[in-house]
């Protein structure tokens, strides 16, 4: 039990050691010591609690997708049937109740029509993303599988990924993480970001742009009513605009929405120096923009974003360039914001904020200081009360301590965990327990001298006796240690990695590294009576 | 050097002999503080209840006007707000509880967060936000119920772990006083009304682990005592492993104790009801291994044969290494 052949000792030295020295890039970092560039440089990462910065948790509404998907459907099917020859007639077309579903003027178009729809309903892969069924002889319904709702969403979510990472990456901000969490949420991290108000508005808006015709025929009174003649639907006017508090009706049908631009820049109309977001639009884009233009000359159309309307100006001429201006009220710092939002694309769906942290750097920084302050005091308490409880052996149990700590901030470092200010309490906390192992040896070595054995008998009794005890205690708390892991969010992650870490490095140092101490000292001084 | 003995050596206290009372008291603690969730509620933060949590520090005064920012807050119509000095005297923390009816509302929260700081920084352009917690009501009841599912989950299975490193009896007992403890610190809690978040539940789960901990050291001194004294009785042999144990107990919970300390006195603010559960749990958990753990095991009818027809290998191990096989 005592004996510790040389390969043992090298062996565990270097396990101390490796994981001992992966903690120095973090202390240097800690004193304020620039440690060399030429060296690997593992850090804690220090969690948005600590270093100060937002976390966002974005939620879209899977309704919205579901919804804007009949929508698609809907468009698909009408100039499917437009376009077919001869033309098929339809009429009652709805997208109520998750279904989309249309009469056929004449039943015997069933068979085209369904040959016609045959491959909108397939999606990627072959899988089957509707379901069609005719019901009353003419009436044809289109029902999403959950394959094809899965599918879309999941599309959408990958898309809103990415528009939300380059809105960001616009923003300038260094670092963020965004990571897609669960069935249709994004965490959005940005270290070092205390003031999210840019951020929240450009992740707010959902940047779908559309040009649409001003419907000149609906009665006014009916507009602000709210009511839109057939064809028609009515949109408010951003609460910035001069008109805001008004509505408009706009034709539903024949707008362009802007998917299709290639760039949007901020700039100022030099005619009447307001701001203006000036747009380039893609090839297919500058055609169709082109072809409304030239056929609605002399008619006002709106500029609509995330159904509000920034401006209803007059078309003056047919526009075939592909280049186009925004105007809408804006401010030099609006303009530029929708700038980025529709460089980056539009978000496929909303995205609502459901959760939101913000710390600022200050409190970040102070809670670091008194916490390291906490760590020490604690850390002299605790050395103070081993040593002068068990002397020589409370020396061991000391060094133990200290290796122990270097090692959890080291392996903290190599496998790139973040410590976060309940990770610090985490640390206390593996400071007053480490030493635990230590005292149920120390006093089953004691126990077992007073019973008249002989030293490194009570020792060995001690160090062989006491283990059961700790094997099992840390591996219960390492049952709890899982729990906590599982169940926490981010802060209290970091409170369950120090913990669980903690565990190995506690039996490691305070159980296997004091019995190679003790016994090389039994082994030299071979005493007859040991202080404890 | 003579050293410190916390305890002296060879005690013979009888802790047992007072166990019927002790088991009273402890169930009379157990139900008043389900008694005391039940009517005083717990206070929860902004993680179970959502709405908006906003920390500021004031620079530019001594003390934070707390009642101008209740009435500010407060006028905006959400609801009364909970405005209350954090830390130093010129930092406040109010909390806006989030309006009845928008708990399904995705964005509501944020939506009140904003307002809020808006108005705040109109009024008082001096002060300083330092952090704000913004939680939505679906994200908040998403919190609790896997709180409630750690919780129970742990609980659940240290108990399963050691009824398969004891015994039934041993695993039930340790389970109870989990529950003690955990409801202790539950009425803790809705006693002082001290704020209840994500925070409090990782301490509860850490009390989970050191409460465990002393039980499972007197437990296995309990296994040894019952392998070795196979005529004693039980109350008396309880006894005298707690009484062998003690010296053990007391500097465990004391090096704990001096180490949770200065994090309580000096530490981060934030971290003050975490770390204030973690050292109530402390004396709780201890208590619970002594008073509830150890009596338990004579009601449930353990007896030194309970180990013997299960005898293990390593069981059989230790004995021919002690030489009494």
């Amino acid at each position: 039990m005592l004996e510790f052949p040389l390969w043992k000792m090298i062996w565990l030295w270097g396990v101390t050691l490796a994981a001992a020295i992966l903690s120095l890039p973090s202390l240097a970092n800690v004193a304020g010591v620039d440690w060399p560039s030429n060296l690997p440089n593992p850090q804690v990462n220090l969690g948005l609690d600590l270093a100060g910065g937002s976390h966002l948790l974005l939620e879209a509404r899977a309704e919205d997708i579901r919804a804007q998907r009949l929508e698609n459907m809907e468009e698909s099917v009408r100039q499917l049937m437009r376009n077919a020859n001869p033309r098929i007639r339809i009429g009652d077309v709805s997208t109520g109740e998750g279904r989309m579903s249309f009469m056929l003027d004449s039943a015997a178009d069933i068979d085209r029509a369904r040959g016609l729809l045959e491959p909108v309903m397939q999606g990627a892969n072959l899988t089957r993303e509707w379901d069609l069924s005719v019901v009353d002889g003419q009436r044809m319904v289109l029902t999403p599988t959950d394959a094809g709702i899965e599918a879309a969403l999941n599309d959408a979510m990958e898309s809103a990924t990415e528009v939300v990472r380059r809105r960001i990456d616009e923003l300038g901000t260094r670092e963020p993480t965004i990571i897609r969490q669960g069935d249709t949420r994004i965490v959005v991290q940005v270290p070092g970001l205390d003031d999210p108000e840019a951020l929240k508005s450009l992740l707010g808006k959902t940047a779908r742009l559309e040009f649409k015709l001003v419907d000149l025929n609906a009665l006014p009174e009916n507009v602000q009513a709210g009511i839109a003649p057939p064809g028609s639907e009515v949109f408010p006017y951003a609460p910035d605009t001069p008109q805001a508090g008004r509505s408009e009706a706009v034709r539903r049908l024949g707008g362009i929405r802007g998917d299709n631009l290639t760039e949007a820049k901020a700039g100022v109309d030099p005619t009447n120096n307001q701001n203006v977001v000036n747009i380039v639009f893609d090839a297919q884009g500058g055609a169709k923009f082109a072809k409304l233009t030239r056929e609605n000359t002399g008619r006002p159309f709106a500029i609509i974003l995330d159904e509000q309307i920034l401006s209803t100006p007059e078309i003056n001429e047919p526009i075939l360039g592909g280049r186009a201006q925004i105007s809408g009220s804006f401010t030099a710092e609006s303009a530029n914001e929708l700038a980025i939002a529709l460089n980056s694309g539009a978000l496929p769906v909303d995205l609502a904020i459901v959760e939101e942290r913000t710390v600022g750097p200050d409190l970040g920084a102070d809670s670091i200081r008194r916490g390291l302050l906490a760590m020490m005091i604690g850390s002299l308490a605790v050395v103070a009360l081993m040593v002068a409880s068990y002397g020589r052996f409370g020396v061991y149990s000391t060094i133990a301590l200290v290796f122990n700590v270097l090692m959890l901030l080291g392996i903290m470092a190599g496998i790139n965990a973040t410590l976060t200010l309940p990770g610090i309490a985490g640390f206390v906390i593996t400071i007053g327990a480490a030493v635990d192992a230590n005292v149920l040896i120390n006093e089953r070595i004691r126990e077992e001298r007073r019973r008249g054995r002989k030293v490194i008998a009570a020792v060995e009794t001690g160090y062989k006796e006491a283990s059961r005890a700790i094997w099992d205690a840390n591996l219960t708390n390492f049952i709890a240690g899982v729990a906590l892991f599982a169940f926490g969010s981010g802060p209290v992650k970091g409170f369950a990695v120090v913990l669980v870490v903690g565990l190995f490095t506690s039996v490691f140092t305070g159980v296997t590294m004091t019995r190679m101490w003790v016994s090389g000292w039994l082994r030299r001084a071979r005493p007859n009576d040991i202080a404890i | 050097m003579k050293l410190l003995k916390l305890v002296p050596d060879d005690t013979n206290i009888k802790f047992l002999k007072l166990r019927v009372p002790f088991f009273v008291l402890s169930i009379v603690l157990i139900v008043g503080s389900w008694a005391a969730v039940l009517v005083n509620g717990l206070n929860f933060g902004v993680d179970f209840a959502g709405g908006q949590e906003v920390r500021l520090t004031f620079e530019e005064r001594e003390q934070a006007p707390i009642p101008g920012l209740r009435e500010l807050v407060g006028g905006l119509g959400y609801g009364e707000p909970v405005v209350q000095e954090f830390g130093a005297p010129n930092q406040v923390s109010i909390r806006v509880p989030l309006p009845e009816g928008t708990e399904d509302t995705p964005g509501a929260a944020t939506e009140i967060g904003n307002r809020v700081i808006a108005a705040i920084g109109e009024e008082y352009p001096g002060a300083r936000t330092d952090g704000n917690d913004t939680v939505s009501g679906k994200v908040a009841g998403e919190f609790r119920d896997s709180a409630i599912l750690a919780l129970l989950a742990a609980m659940v299975a240290v108990a399963i772990y050691i009824w398969v490193r004891f015994e039934w009896q041993f695993g039930v007992g340790a389970l109870f006083a989990l529950f003690h403890d955990v409801s202790v610190t539950l009425g803790l809690f809705a006693l002082t009304q001290m704020e209840f978040g994500l925070q409090i539940v990782a301490a509860i789960l850490a009390i989970i682990g050191y409460s465990l901990n002393d039980t499972i050291v007197v437990y296995d001194r309990i296994r040894e005592n019952l392998k070795k004294f196979r005529k004693m009785p039980l109350p008396e042999l309880l006894d005298l492993s707690v009484n062998e144990t003690l010296a053990r107990t007391i500097m465990t919970s004391l090096t704990l104790f001096v180490a949770l300390m200065p994090l309580l006195l000096f530490g981060p603010a934030s971290l003050f009801g975490m770390v204030a559960a973690i050292t109530a749990g402390l004396f709780i958990g201890t208590y619970s291994s002594v008073y509830l753990a150890g009596p338990l095991l004579i009601w449930m009818g353990v007896t030194s044969t309970s180990f013997v027809p299960q005898e293990s290998a390593l069981d059989r191990q230790e004995k021919i290494a002690r030489g009494e096989a």
